[in-house]
């Protein structure tokens, strides 16, 4: 078992880097603590003669003790804070200039997409729509218009660290840009009824040529 | 003094009911009665969500085979077995043991009144309690098949029979649901207001023990959250059975009103079975610490701000759902601010242990447990309430092994706690130690065994609710891990078994209960165990004299201090 994932869009990295910070920061915290509470139940285990202290805890040299680590969770959750923000802010807040536009419909239970054909213009005759895979060239920066036909669905595409819920009656943008080429897999990551759990999709990241060709295969023909 | 004895003229009037037969048990106004029909009603409720949770994880670790005792499993059947093991859970084990039967047992006993103040809509709120989980359970059996859209039951799946397939399965989980919120508004009015005015002379409110306050700061929450989502489920009924469309874009309606509306609720939620859980666990570290409850007041007060909090917390849910991408900034702060009262109440817990006198009985054994499982919950938790790595983890197997490493200290471990630390109190009897900590060491071991692999899935990119992973290529491989948590799971169910076992023992020839077994401090262990009806003798109610966790006190030989203790007699 390979027990990494691949990094394949441009922000994927980034998610990856925020997930690693919080495992740093607060793993050390939560290691800290549970040592900490197992040296508690080792060192005052109940012993013959061994009376117990009478502190109330309302003293401020004992007080003290928990103000003070107060301070550094305060901030850890600071720093956890703007590290997400930024993240956040790059990935879902903010849409870079788009080398191409596709549309991603769901429905139950499948994923229509939708994509500009040889003109490069969406929502034009020659159009192509494809059933569960998805072709997009690597290094390109694509727009997404997700769209339900039904019920909610969630477009995920893991090694892209990607999600998104698709909700009816709304179009909902964002972006992404591969930057490995290869196959991967889509999840349909909301329960959407009883094939939930068969709606999946591949995603195709090709090289420019291969793309090219792609495109230039499938394009309808369209009549004038 | 702000406090009153209950009024003696009122109880002596059904002085005579005690449960005559097993219908005299579903007639008593007892609050102990009423404790032990939620306790066992929760439990039996646990049983039935445990093997949902063993037909479904047999299904995903041998995808396609039969499950033994079950058959195979559809993708219809593995929905609806998810969804309703969720519901369940959480709404008729995790409250009613927690609250309801710990809640009504210990409140009353706790500051020595002789019942509840509403023993009247004590009884009704069980009664429709039971109806509610009559009705969860048929809505297993109906034609169609239990309701399969998850327990957050996000229309437009759950509000449109075409797209469920479950019409009646759908409408009756949102009536059990909603009847479930009616019992529990009943019952958390009656703890309020038994806690306000019901102590005995002398029990200030800095007296009160923590369990009590934390249940009361519970369903004060429960009552302020759970408007809306009442609110909602009959908008979903509605949506479902008449044709409104309050969630149908089509018509004009929102599906995300919904998701603010449930989880408005259903954060708050989270704490609304939390406090009580950190409440048992204080009064039992305490009580095997002997030490004196470090920071009472702080402890108090972090509670009320989790509370406060806990309001403004509930979008982090729907990072990713559609709302306004904005808005996930301002959740995120409220998100991780909230872990600033909920660590203080853990540094309260330690520094009560600091200097102690640590005894492992099996209650400390889950208290224990409780604070060291929940740490993991905890921390795991800043990974989802982060926007940005929210945006990879929402919905992976990831959130399921973070809220089954809280949920589970909760309501499982906390609910052994409470029930293994106050059973000899309940039943007159105690419980086998070594049987308890067969139990206990089974049930913790194995529980990590199963949570562990899928927090492993979850980082890898696997997500909730699907019924076979061998449907995606880059998650079939491993299989292995999936394996792993079933085992450890169906392990675990054995280890229950254990439970049963020394709970037949204890009942046929356990041990006769003292008084006060423990050598606790807390008024209850002044009653005779199992206590009578109007649990004192009406001449010799308590009267209270000091705070519940005065141990070690220097001066004195025995190193506990009782409530009911008059000063005097120490001269």
């Amino acid at each position: 078992m390979d027990f990494t994932l691949p990094q394949a869009s441009s922000y994927a990295g980034s998610i990856d880097g925020l997930i690693l910070l919080i495992t740093v920061l607060a793993g050390a915290w939560l290691l800290l603590a549970e040592g900490f509470f197992f040296w508690l139940i080792w060192r005052f285990r109940a012993r013959d003669g061994v009376r117990t202290q009478y502190l109330d805890g309302t003293e401020p040299h004992i007080k003290k003790w928990i103000s003070r680590p107060h301070t550094l969770i305060l901030i850890l959750d600071v720093v956890v804070i703007v590290a997400a923000i930024r993240v956040w802010v790059n990935v879902k807040q903010t849409l870079p200039v788009a080398d191409a536009t596709i549309r991603v419909i769901g429905q139950q239970w499948g994923w229509v997409f939708q994509q500009p054909g040889a003109d490069r213009q969406l929502d034009t005759a020659d159009d192509i729509y494809t059933t569960d895979d998805l072709y997009v060239e690597n290094q390109k920066t694509y727009h997404f218009q997700l769209q339900s036909r039904d019920v909610l669905h969630s477009f995920s595409v893991p090694v892209f660290r990607i999600k998104q819920d698709v909700v009816p009656g709304r179009t909902i943008t964002g972006w992404f840009t591969p930057i490995a080429a290869g196959t991967y897999d889509i999840q349909c990551v909301e329960i959407c009824g009883i094939g939930h759990g068969v709606m999946g999709g591949r995603i195709h990241v090709q090289d420019a040529n291969e793309h090219a060709a792609w495109i230039a295969g499938n394009t309808p023909t369209v009549t004038q | 003094m702000a406090t009153t004895t209950v009024d003696a003229h009122a109880h002596d009037s059904h002085a005579h009911e005690g449960p005559k037969g097993i219908l005299g048990y579903f007639w008593s106004t007892d609050h102990k009665v009423i404790a032990q029909l939620y306790l066992w009603t929760g439990m039996f409720m646990a049983l039935i969500g445990g093997l949902m949770a063993y037909v479904f994880r047999m299904q995903l670790a041998f995808p396609g085979k039969p499950v033994p005792g079950f058959g195979v499993v559809s993708p219809v059947e593995y929905n609806a077995l998810v969804t309703n093991h969720g519901t369940i859970m959480i709404f008729w084990v995790a409250m009613p043991v927690l609250i309801a039967a710990f809640g009504n047992f210990l409140i009353p006993l706790m500051i020595g009144a002789d019942d509840m103040v509403f023993p009247r809509i004590n009884r009704l709120s069980y009664q429709v309690f039971l109806l509610s989980a009559i009705v969860i359970l048929a809505s297993l059996v109906v034609e169609g098949g239990g309701f399969g859209g998850a327990w957050t039951a996000y229309p437009p799946l759950s509000a449109n029979p075409a797209y469920n397939l479950t019409p009646l399965g759908a409408t009756l989980w949102v009536v059990a649901v909603a009847l479930e919120f009616v019992a529990f508004l009943l019952g958390g009015i009656n703890f309020i207001v038994t806690l306000m005015n019901a102590r005995a002379p002398g029990m200030k409110a800095y007296d009160i023990p923590m369990v009590c306050w934390m249940i009361v700061i519970a369903s004060i929450l429960f009552m302020l959250s759970v408007g809306p989502l009442i609110a909602g489920a009959v908008m979903l009924l509605f949506d479902q059975t008449l044709g409104t469309g309050f969630f149908n874009p089509a018509v004009g309606g929102d599906p995300i009103l919904w998701q603010h509306l449930f989880w408005f609720f259903g954060h708050p939620e989270v704490y609304v079975v939390l406090l009580p859980a950190i409440g048992v666990t204080v009064d039992i570290v305490a009580t095997f610490s002997r030490r004196k409850l470090f920071g009472y007041r702080l402890l108090l007060y972090t509670a009320v701000g989790i509370g406060v909090l806990s309001f403004f917390v509930w979008a982090h849910h729907q990072f990713i759902a559609g709302i306004d991408p904005r808005m996930a900034n301002i959740f995120t702060v409220t998100t991780l601010l909230i872990s600033i009262p909920v660590i203080e109440m853990f540094f309260v817990v330690f520094a009560t242990m600091y200097g102690g006198s640590i005894r492992l009985t099996v209650p400390m054994l889950w208290a224990l447990s409780f604070l060291a499982e929940f740490m993991i919950g905890g921390m795991t938790g800043i990974y989802l309430g982060s926007s940005g790595s929210d945006i990879y983890l929402h919905d992976t197997y990831f959130v399921l092994a973070h809220f089954h490493y809280t949920f589970f200290p909760i309501a499982i471990i906390g609910g052994f706690a409470a029930f293994t630390y106050w059973f000899p109190k309940m039943y007159g009897k105690m419980l086998d130690e070594r049987l308890g900590k067969i139990h206990f060491w089974g049930t913790i071991i194995s529980f990590n065994f199963i949570f562990i692999p899928l927090f492993i899935l979850g980082g890898l990119g696997q997500h909730r609710r699907i019924y076979n992973f061998q449907n995606f290529p880059e998650l079939a491989p491993y299989q292995p891990l999936r394996v792993v948590a079933t085992t450890a799971l169906v392990v675990m169910l054995l280890f229950q078994l254990v439970f049963f076992w020394n709970l037949i023992k204890s009942f046929r020839r356990g041990v006769p209960a003292p008084k006060n077994p423990w050598e606790s401090n807390t008024l209850e262990w002044t009653a005779d165990s199992p206590p009578p009806h109007g649990n004192w003798p009406p001449d010799q109610m308590p009267v209270v004299y000091r705070g519940p966790y005065e141990y070690g006190h220097p001066g004195r030989e025995s190193d506990f201090w009782p409530q009911n203790v008059p000063p005097a007699r120490e001269a």
